[in-house]
């Protein structure tokens, strides 16, 4: 009889902690994901219904109208936010990735001295957040007169050492040294190789440098925040943080700042949603070692 | 060899412009203060002054009191996302959720969302008026104040949570996966049970991610600038010099004190740098002493 209890008794258990285990990630999965519903639901609504009390209800829907405001307000400031922050992340993060993924890639292949004293420091850029570095950069670029400018923002952008890390650790992988041997015996010379062959190999580590840099990037506040003054040139962050301040004080940007919060998450979505296997291996790559 | 050097050129060209430069700058103007007499025409002079900037930054109570609430911060922080995190990993991990990938892609969404905006959602989910949850809360009759006093850090807490969450889930995730399942199996035929499984077999063998997860999470909240500089625009509980980055940002912008900001711009890269390479250190000898 036990012989025939004891599985019946595992598979009532195994139903309960499919139960137990179900109902938390569930859980989980709606502590992430009802802020964001609320986003996008309060997009849809006006001032007065955004301090209404149904938030469900759609008689109030005035997507349309938030959306003309929202590229009428100021002159259409926040069209200009959004190029802005475009231009900074994916031209950025597209320069960026070219450096970082062929410094990483000389740091494979390569030997020259104090190889590993460079590298050391390199792995120093990685432990150093970037908005340590805001203030003295911002004394620098006062300095040099670069202040309130597009390469005030630009430039340091462009400095990824996780890029760098990143790409010595994919190159090691996926570019085989014989590859480089049979090309240089064709008479390609490094560079060549380097473009050509090499490049081409690193291909989905290079888009794996890229995504990573493009959220950082376009998550970027402390720095634009400190560099910049003329609201022409701010990036959507900056920008949307001045109409929150706006709002405190006139609520009819409440609105506003919704759905251009709304309207800059899309992006990000989108590379993440269309790019996933790739953002997944770096960060497979970066933590497991 | 020119290859070589064309290749690793302008990244060593951008390590000296945006790192290396600034921080010997910063280093510089540290020990340097701007005196500004009479009326402030022509600039004034500026006269070096040693490491009196440092003493001045390091005896105020409102920069000290920045390091108090990153500590506060902390304590609440990183436990709540290592073992949430642990869990929710540990969960997929188990073979009993159904719908893994979509799970996994719900919780690493708000990841995908700009600190700024995930602020800006939190701020407005927390303020009387705008926030849904305070009018369910009201309804029954139940008073919430998310920006209190004694809750305005614990709101914090939630952003950076609501944000890291599914990120940190992954990194466990991945490192559960790359267990060998000869190991699970040995426990299994040994009688273990799931949770016993977990516990015993596969949190100790992904430790190294967990106390990666902790070290950046410990790295972060040193940082943490955008949450509160939000909430400092809707809350007298959060002043302008909440946090070390908002003290920096105080000092040079409302303050005008270059050599102020400097110094504890430098005094914040030193503790991250030492605190990184601690951890780091601490991390290897456990790794060497396991085996």
């Amino acid at each position: 009889m036990t012989v025939i209890a004891t599985p019946a008794k595992t598979s009532g258990r195994r139903l309960t902690s499919r139960a137990v285990a179900s109902t938390v990630v569930v859980l989980a999965a709606l502590y992430t994901l009802l802020p964001a519903l609320w986003l996008l639901l309060a997009s849809t609504k006006n001032a007065d219904a955004l301090f209404g009390s149904d938030i469900l209800s759609l008689r109030d829907f005035s997507l349309w109208h938030n959306l003309r405001d929202l590229f009428t307000m100021e002159d259409g400031v926040y069209g200009r936010w959004y190029l802005n922050s475009l231009l900074y992340a994916v031209l950025g993060a597209f320069t960026g990735s070219l450096i970082s993924v062929a410094a990483g890639y000389a740091f494979d292949k390569y030997e020259f001295p104090h190889k590993e004293k460079l590298f050391g420091l390199v792995l120093t850029g990685v432990m150093v957040p970037p908005t340590v570095l805001a203030l003295p950069l911002y004394l620098v670029a006062s300095g040099i007169g670069l202040v309130n400018t597009f390469w005030a923002v630009f430039v340091p952008v462009l400095f990824n050492p996780f890029g760098v890390y990143l790409a010595r650790l994919l190159s090691s992988g996926y570019v085989p040294n014989e590859v480089l041997e049979a090309s240089r015996v064709d008479g390609a010379g490094e560079l060549q190789t380097y473009f050509r062959v090499s490049l081409r190999m690193l291909g989905p580590g290079f888009v794996t440098v890229f995504l990573f840099q493009l959220t950082a990037i376009w998550n970027n506040f402390f720095l634009p925040m400190v560099m910049l003054s003329n609201q022409h040139l701010y990036p959507l962050s900056l920008g949307l943080y001045t109409w929150n301040s706006s709002a405190t004080v006139s609520p009819e940007y409440y609105p506003l700042v919704v759905i251009g919060s709304l309207l800059a998450v899309v992006p990000l979505i989108v590379a993440f949603l269309t790019l996933q296997r790739y953002w997944k291996s770096g960060l497979t790559a970066g933590s497991v070692k | 060899m020119v290859a070589c050097a064309a290749l690793l050129a302008p990244f060593t060209a951008l390590l000296v412009a945006v790192f290396l430069v600034p921080v010997a700058y910063a280093i510089g103007l540290s020990l340097f203060s701007q005196d500004h007499h009479g009326l402030g025409f022509g600039g004034g002079t500026t006269v070096f002054t040693g490491l009196r900037s440092y003493l001045a930054v390091l005896t105020d109570p409102s920069f000290v009191s920045g390091f108090g609430v990153i500590a506060l911060y902390c304590v609440i922080f990183v436990p709540v996302v290592v073992v949430s995190a642990l869990v929710l990993a540990l969960l997929l991990d188990s073979g009993l959720i159904r719908l893994r990938r979509t799970a996994q892609m719900l919780l690493y969404l708000p990841h995908a969302v700009p600190g700024l905006i995930a602020a800006v959602i939190w701020l407005y989910l927390y303020t009387p008026g705008l926030s849904p949850v305070i009018r369910l809360f009201a309804r029954a009759d139940i008073t919430i104040d998310f920006l209190g006093l004694h809750t305005v850090l614990p709101s914090i807490v939630n952003i950076a949570l609501w944000s890291g969450l599914g990120y940190n889930m992954v990194i466990f995730y991945a490192a559960l996966q790359a267990l060998p399942r000869e190991v699970i199996e040995a426990a299994r035929i040994d009688g273990a049970g799931g949770i016993r499984t977990a516990l015993m077999v596969k949190v100790p063998i992904i430790r190294g991610s967990v106390v990666m997860v902790c070290m950046f999470a410990l790295i972060g909240a040193l940082q943490l600038f955008t949450e509160p500089m939000l909430m400092n625009q809707a809350t007298p509980m959060v002043n302008s010099r909440f946090t070390p980055n908002m003290y920096i940002y105080d000092a040079a912008f409302r303050r005008n004190n270059y050599g102020l900001a400097s110094a504890a711009s430098v005094i914040l890269l030193i503790v991250t740098c030492a605190l990184s390479y601690g951890v780091t250190r601490w991390a290897g000898r456990q790794e060497r002493s396991a085996r």
